[in-house]
């Protein structure tokens, strides 16, 4: 070993130290100390703190509320990220053709997506006010109660998440799509390719791999969800849009139990963790036969 | 077929707009009087007025957390940044004692959702003696920002050609001589969208904001507007007035610093 290379090495450590100490004290760290407080009774306005085990996953597993919120969770995600994906590939292919007023275009589409989620929260909120809120007038002068009633709420809570998300995936394709080259949309006009053909067997294959990265990172977040729903609805009506996240949160800070709250945290962290996963090893495996 | 082109052109934008509307629709609810509130089948308010900007400014908590978002995510960025460059540095260029664990360790924290960490840090905050301040924010807001930076920046500094270093070295210049004189200047529109990038996220957070702070000391403008009071009724005109302002700064990032935003949010992706 050369003296630079020494010298490189003590650099390298150096410069990586403090935002591993950083990381490690604020992220791992709590991460551990999470499972360990998921195992304890921990409500501190008693001076509650000791040692159960696994009672709290063990309750868990039978608790109606747990799986009303993992059901609640994944029809969200599921609903969500599935029209994002289609709403922002619509959205990036008709700005693919625009020439004019481009720039224009673009910061109309972040708009949504740049905005404080809660401020969303504050703008659906208004616009699904039940007798002056502009959905209900559009649909005609109705009166429909859409964040009360227990058979809307959930899909006015997806609307508004759909709005919020939908650039963040246009703008990713619109991104990819920029860079294919003129003359590959040439050649296949000259082959006599139509419109669809050149869609179907060029366009959509090139946006493949951003389209897998958009459905993870997607995916991920709408899972993690948090503050919409916990603004917009605050769980209800009646529980229909208590996500996992909002059900750890109610019993974290609003009814107090450290411990119980702390488990529901650490059955989200799982989920997350076990979807990231699963969908690695299909991108993996959509690379090898790319 | 010119004309077609230009009606496309128009279409696209109108679409957009249109997708756009629930932020216009708050603007015009912003400027309408209360009494006229219920007139939804005007486009625009016969009477427009600015009196619920007034009450925001002068009634309340909101110049305030306005002041407290601008610097918990202004110090968020700074501190990420004086953290994560000269990390990326290491990662993208220096041979670091076990790097491939510590990339899938920062891949792995993205993905960590923040309902987990937030009660361990919680405690540590209390323990600390850090509830109700800035400093609480900008550790929490950094832990999360930190990440994603790192990546990106890394991302960016492998692009720069490793002759241009050599030269810097062949002049005596060191690895941190390097990095300041040489790498920073030329990722300069790489760290300028990170660091919008960061500061967007920290202005927009919430989860960390609304449970570490408990008075206006610290209050975020996500977390005034959350709590946003109404004595007898909703004050929806005043609630809209507070949402526009809080989102005056995310819409001068995406207006006016477009590309470099979107350079930053594309090259993580894009690059893989």
């Amino acid at each position: 070993m050369t003296a630079r290379q020494r010298a490189d090495r003590r650099a390298g450590l150096a410069f990586v130290a403090p935002a591993v100490l950083v990381l490690a004290g604020l992220s791992l760290y709590p991460g551990l100390w999470v499972l360990w407080l998921s195992l304890q009774q921990r409500i501190p306005i008693f001076g509650i703190a000791r040692f159960v085990g696994i009672d709290h996953y063990a309750f868990l597993a039978s608790d109606p509320r747990m799986w009303n919120a993992v059901r609640v969770t994944l029809v969200f995600t599921v609903a969500s990220v599935a029209l994002e994906l289609v709403l922002g590939l619509t959205a990036a292919l008709a700005l693919q053709r625009q020439r004019l007023g481009r720039r224009i275009a673009v910061a109309l589409l972040l708009l949504a997506w740049a905005l404080p989620s809660v401020v969303t929260a504050k703008l659906f909120e208004w616009l699904y006010h039940p007798s002056a809120g502009l959905v209900n007038v559009l649909l005609g002068g109705r009166t429909l109660n859409w964040l009360g009633d227990p058979g809307l709420a959930l899909a006015g809570l997806i609307a508004a998440d759909v709005w919020r998300t939908m650039p963040f995936v246009a703008l990713l394709c619109y991104a990819r799509l920029l860079t294919i080259p003129g003359e590959v949309y040439e050649a296949a006009r000259v082959d006599g390719a139509g419109r669809l053909a050149t869609l179907t067997s060029i366009t959509l294959p090139l946006l493949r791999p951003v389209l897998l990265i958009a459905l993870l990172f997607r995916t991920l977040d709408a899972l993690r969800a948090f503050d919409l729903m916990f603004v917009l609805t605050g769980g209800g009506p009646a529980g229909t849009t208590e996500t996992l996240t909002v059900y750890a949160y109610r019993s974290l800070f609003q009814t107090l139990q450290l411990g119980f709250g702390s488990a529901i945290g650490v059955v989200s962290f799982m989920l997350v963790m076990l979807v990231a996963a699963a969908y690695l090893g299909v991108l993996r495996r959509a690379g090898a036969t790319a | 077929m010119k004309a077609r082109a230009r009606v496309w052109d128009v279409a696209v934008l109108l679409l957009l707009a249109v997708w756009a509307g629930p932020f216009f629709w708050q603007v015009r609810t912003s400027f309408t009087p209360d009494a006229e509130l219920l007139a939804t089948q005007r486009v625009l308010p016969a009477s427009p007025t600015t009196i619920h900007y007034r009450a925001v400014a002068e009634r309340s908590v909101m110049p305030r957390a306005l002041g407290n978002s601008l610097a918990v995510a202004a110090l968020t960025t700074l501190v990420a940044l004086a953290l994560g460059l000269p990390a990326a540095y290491a990662i993208a260029r220096l041979p670091v004692p076990g790097k491939a664990l510590l990339l899938l360790v920062i891949v792995a924290s993205t993905a960590f959702p923040q309902i987990a960490t937030v009660s361990p840090l919680y405690l540590l905050m209390r323990g600390l003696g850090l509830r109700d301040t800035w400093t609480a924010l900008v550790l929490a807001n950094t832990s999360f920002a930190l990440p994603l930076l790192i990546w990106l920046l890394a991302g960016f500094i492998r692009e720069v050609p490793i002759e241009l270093e050599e030269a810097a070295f062949l002049d005596g210049a060191g690895r941190l001589g390097v990095l300041a004189r040489v790498i920073v200047p030329l990722v300069a529109p790489g760290v300028a969208s990170a660091a919008l990038l960061t500061f967007l996220a920290s202005w927009n957070e919430f989860l960390f904001a609304y449970t570490f702070t408990a008075t206006e000391a610290s209050r975020t403008v996500p977390v005034a507007l959350a709590l946003f009071p109404g004595v007898f009724e909703v004050p929806w005109g005043d609630i809209a007035a507070a949402s526009i302002l809080a989102s005056l700064p995310p819409i001068i990032i995406v207006v006016g610093l477009q590309r470099w935003l979107v350079q930053g949010l594309t090259a993580g992706a894009l690059k893989d």
